[in-house]
């Protein structure tokens, strides 16, 4: 099922190209000022977010940064007109801030928190649906266009702009992945994590929608791992639509053992249900190679396309 | 986390999900004195969390106290893909005429509720092709669709009615207590229509176990897993001998890959998270040198703001409070990375540029 969302993915992050705050768009920060979300929100305007305002229960009237804290989404909305929201709250909490984001005019949300009770990432992916907006993760590192902005935890180093993009399971093997891209010139459009848990806000058939009409984007990089069928529905979706941009795919975990969470709680192989061989054969057929190891994505892409 | 047959059937008997009477016991004095409170024939069941149960012969049934005794000395030390059993139960054999399937789970690729149903239990499900499945509400099962999968099964009569009820508090379990996964196969169909759980196959949301603390007492972690999920870590113990920590599942994961690949065994999967410090590093050391097969560590970090010098010094730390002694392979990106490598020179440990030098190395070392 694919969400009817108002606008487009890039739109709401960076605006039209004859806006006023063309690249400039204004974030609030969810968490602002725990601990989490305070580094990451200085990391986010050094980067070149238009952090505009932060939201803590109990601290409004506060700065930080010199970015105003509000007690409430509806008040943060309301001073800034922000329609992005970058979520740090601890996972208990999830599902309240989100629709309260949701309520406030939130269109896009981006999740990090880690450990989020499914039935949460459910319901508030069907708020999220209700009120034609779009949640990012639970449990992603974030969103980055680079060398414009980010709204999540990804460090700025591996990433270049570009336009290849990368959709990713896991952070750090999208951070690492996006480092091997650059460093063999291929920058990148946009790179998303779509999350690391059993049920993502935006799943990976979603995202490629995302760019498939694009023309300033080339290529699609899908990192996966073992667990669920994200992959293997990814692949027969590419072939019903017959996607014509390079895509090249790395799936980790394919040594792990079955019924082990490894680390993700996406990450866990039943018999042959989310088997890393299930993915490889799926995305064979549709004609996707897969790398055997992170450096080997921007070799495999090469050999589809010259870089930028 | 995944519970034990015995375990998921005390969940169905809170539900009203009728159970065969069965005991558990943990030693044969114990497993003789239950049987007592049975008729023969009874069978006797390896409480494991691993499938495959059935085919591996850690289910026999018994038709006196001499075979039972025999049974249990058997299923006590038989392991199954590694797993020794967690007790074993004793349950009464049921009259059955036939046998059904049926699970309610988290069906990731719809992101939502999904029930599966075959008039073939006892049977791998994926296996048979005839079979009924849809979506269900995030508010449970319908009534309505209870009884409609009930007439595809081909139910009818007392057997439909108790597949209806069946079902329902199937469903009702699975909301309550937060379930990603409760499968019964087989469900009896017994004589008189009346249906019964043989079997019970329950995974429980580890992230909503939060607001579930009456399900605390199912869990069942090892000494080295309790400590590193103290850390916050994420820990998996594997059969080799080469460690293997990083930040980020998926890097872990991908790094165990990469020294399969190279012919290495990986004796742990430890994903510290991100935000690593020096702290964090030494910690999970700590919790390394508690797994004794360990031969050599292999570290890879992608640093977004960590100082690799900090991590350098941590390691030297462990090694000067004699919490390792076995060399350590890093690869770590970051600031300060040749500052780091002089540190650690004339120490076990060494940085590398790149991840596939220091697996290279790694392998070499515990060849």
């Amino acid at each position: 099922m694919v969400l009817a969302l108002e606008y487009d993915l890039f739109e709401i992050l960076v605006g039209r190209k004859d806006d006023a705050d063309y690249k400039r768009k204004p974030v609030i920060i969810q968490g602002i000022t725990g601990s989490f979300g305070s580094t990451h929100t200085k990391l986010m305007k050094e980067y070149g977010t238009n952090v505009a305002a932060g939201v803590t229960p109990g601290k409004g009237g506060q700065t930080y940064e010199g970015i105003p804290v509000f007690d409430s989404m509806g008040e943060a909305v309301k001073a800034t007109g922000a329609t992005i929201s970058g979520m740090f709250v601890p996972a208990p909490f999830f599902l309240k801030a989100a629709k309260e984001a949701f309520d406030s005019g939130i269109k896009l949300l981006v999740a990090v928190p880690e450990h989020v009770p499914i039935l949460d990432s459910i319901k508030a992916m069907e708020y999220a649906r209700s009120k034609g907006a779009r949640m990012i993760g639970p449990n992603t590192p974030g969103v980055i266009v680079p060398e414009v902005m980010k709204v999540g935890i990804m460090p700025a180093r591996p990433f270049k702009q570009g336009s290849t993009v990368v959709f990713s399971r896991s952070g750090t093997l999208m951070y690492e992945v996006s480092y091997e891209l650059t460093k063999a010139g291929f920058g990148q459009r946009l790179c998303f994590g779509i999350g690391g848990d059993p049920i993502n806000g935006t799943n990976l058939i979603e995202a490629f929608d995302l760019v498939n009409n694009r023309d300033d984007v080339s290529s699609v990089i899908v990192v996966g791992e073992i667990g669920g069928d994200a992959e293997e529905t990814l692949a027969d979706y590419l072939i019903e639509i017959d996607f014509k941009k390079a895509v090249v795919a790395y799936i980790a975990g394919r040594s792990a053992p079955k019924e082990k969470r490894m680390g993700h709680a996406g990450a866990i192989v039943y018999g042959n249900y989310g088997s890393a061989d299930s993915k490889f054969s799926k995305f064979a057929a549709a004609g996707i190679p897969v790398a055997k190891r992170p450096a080997e994505v921007p070799i495999l892409l090469e050999s589809r396309l010259k870089p930028d | 986390m995944k519970l034990l047959e015995y375990q998921g059937k005390e969940l169905f008997a809170e539900y009203g999900i009728p159970i065969p009477s069965a005991s558990l016991a943990y030693s044969k004095d114990e497993a003789l004195k239950d049987s007592t409170k049975f008729e023969f024939p009874v069978v006797l069941k390896s409480q494991l969390t691993v499938g495959g149960r059935g085919k591996a012969g850690a289910i026999i049934k018994c038709s006196n106290s001499s075979d039972l005794g025999l049974a249990f000395d058997v299923l006590s030390k038989k392991e199954v893909k590694g797993e020794l059993p967690r007790g074993i139960l004793i349950e009464e054999v049921v009259d059955k005429k036939s046998e059904i399937y049926l699970s309610i789970f988290l069906n990731r690729s719809r992101r939502c509720y999904s029930l599966i149903a075959s008039a073939e239990g006892g049977v791998d499900i994926e296996s048979v092709t005839n079979k009924v499945i849809f979506d269900i509400p995030l508010g449970g099962l319908l009534r309505e669709q209870a009884q409609e999968a009930a007439a595809k099964l081909g139910l009818q009569d007392v057997s439909f009615e108790a597949f209806v009820d069946f079902a329902m508090r199937i469903s009702t379990l699975v909301k309550e207590k937060e379930i990603e996964l409760a499968e019964v196969n087989p469900i009896a169909i017994l004589k008189d229509g009346s249906l019964i759980a043989l079997d019970s196959k329950i995974i429980v949301d580890d992230n909503a176990m939060f607001r579930h603390p009456e399900l605390r007492k199912y869990e069942h972690v090892s000494e080295i897993e309790r400590q590193a999920g103290k850390s916050g870590f994420s820990l998996v113990e594997l059969y080799g001998d080469i460690a293997i920590i990083g930040n980020g599942a998926g890097l872990v994961m991908s790094t165990v890959d990469m020294v399969t690949d190279r012919g290495g065994r990986a004796g742990c999967f430890l994903d510290f998270g991100g935000g690593a410090t020096t702290q964090t590093i030494y910690e999970a050391l700590k919790v390394i040198s508690k797994i004794q097969q360990i031969r050599a560590i292999l570290v890879n970090l992608f640093g977004g703001i960590v100082r690799t010098n900090l991590v350098a010094q941590a390691i030297l730390d462990a090694y000067k409070n004699n919490l390792v002694n076995v060399p350590v392979y890093a690869r770590i990106t970051g600031a300060e990375s040749e500052k780091a490598k002089a540190m650690l020179v004339g120490s076990k440990a060494k940085l590398y540029d790149t991840v596939e030098e220091a697996i290279e190395q790694v392998v070499r070392q515990v060849a």
